[in-house]
């Protein structure tokens, strides 16, 4: 029962995250893309749950489906009518390639999957219940993980700075 | 982990990789992009999270967490670009924003 029950939660999870997937592709307006990709995300979340990892889909929702999902709303409703994205309809040489070039990674990677099948791919190592804790995860970054935790401060400062810059308005910028 | 084992969790990140790829290619908003771009950092780090439960080691949920912070930031300096771009009355196009073209 509780087996059936996991697989149901992740059929749902995963159909969600699909076709919330293609909605945001394939949306003309950006808004209801942004509104496709929360799902998406949220989704991501209750797949990232199923996979033990309680930290990483909290995470999810605060940092991606609340604080930069809000960001990308904001702009939308900054631009306005000038964001609407209709489907431009480019050479259907490159509409083609583009679809073959996606469908070769997909190919590629079920190709590589079956391949690799059997041996540490078939079971699941046996976790404590503790495993992507909070608590876990925290210690690793402040141990092993250290470096990569400070240099991923510096990522985001340079990337706040970068921000700030693009958005500061010149004189001479402004109806150019 | 009595459900699906890493194989599914992995197609479901390929196929949301190739649409999130389909995405940055056929569209020409640069805000489609961005998200399209959202989609294919996501489906890596779910690939991430299911090897990281599949061998038990941590370390694929630290580095996922990594590319959280990475993709934030790309989505700030993007969104800056975005609204530089607005600001210069530019086509919100990436294919009229050419003039760095080589």
């Amino acid at each position: 029962m509780g087996n059936f029950l996991v697989w149901a939660v992740w059929f749902l999870a995963a159909a969600g995250c699909l076709g919330s997937g293609v909605a945001v592709v394939s949306l003309s307006n950006p808004f209801y893309s942004a509104l496709a990709l929360i799902g998406n995300l949220a989704s991501l979340a209750v797949l990232y749950l199923l996979l033990a990892a309680e930290f990483l889909a909290a995470a999810q929702v605060l940092v991606y489906a609340g604080a930069v999902m809000v960001m990308f709303l904001f702009v939308i409703a900054y631009l306005g009518g000038r964001a609407d994205a209709p489907w431009a309809g480019g050479p259907p040489l490159l509409r083609t390639a583009a679809v073959l070039a996606a469908g070769a990674l997909l190919v590629e990677v079920v190709v590589v999957l079956g391949l690799a099948w059997g041996g540490d791919l078939r079971d699941p190592a046996e976790v404590s219940d503790s495993f992507g804790s909070p608590a876990e995860i925290g210690e690793l970054f402040l141990t092993d993980h250290l470096l990569a935790f400070e240099i991923t401060s510096i990522v985001l400062l340079v990337a706040a700075i970068g921000g700030v810059v693009l958005g500061t308005t010149r004189e001479k910028d402004v109806g150019e | 982990m009595d459900g699906p084992g890493v194989g599914w969790y992995v197609i479901v990140a390929a196929i949301l990789f190739a649409t999130g790829a389909m995405g940055v290619m056929l569209r020409r908003s640069p805000l489609i992009v961005l998200l399209s771009l959202e989609i294919m950092l996501n489906a890596g780090n779910l690939t991430l999270v299911a090897f990281s439960r599949q061998f038990g080691e941590l370390d694929g949920q630290i580095f996922a967490l990594a590319v959280m912070a990475v993709a934030a930031g790309e989505v700030a300096v993007g969104l800056g670009l975005i609204v530089a771009m607005a600001r210069r009355r530019l086509a919100l196009d990436v294919d009229q924003a050419s003039a760095l073209r080589g």
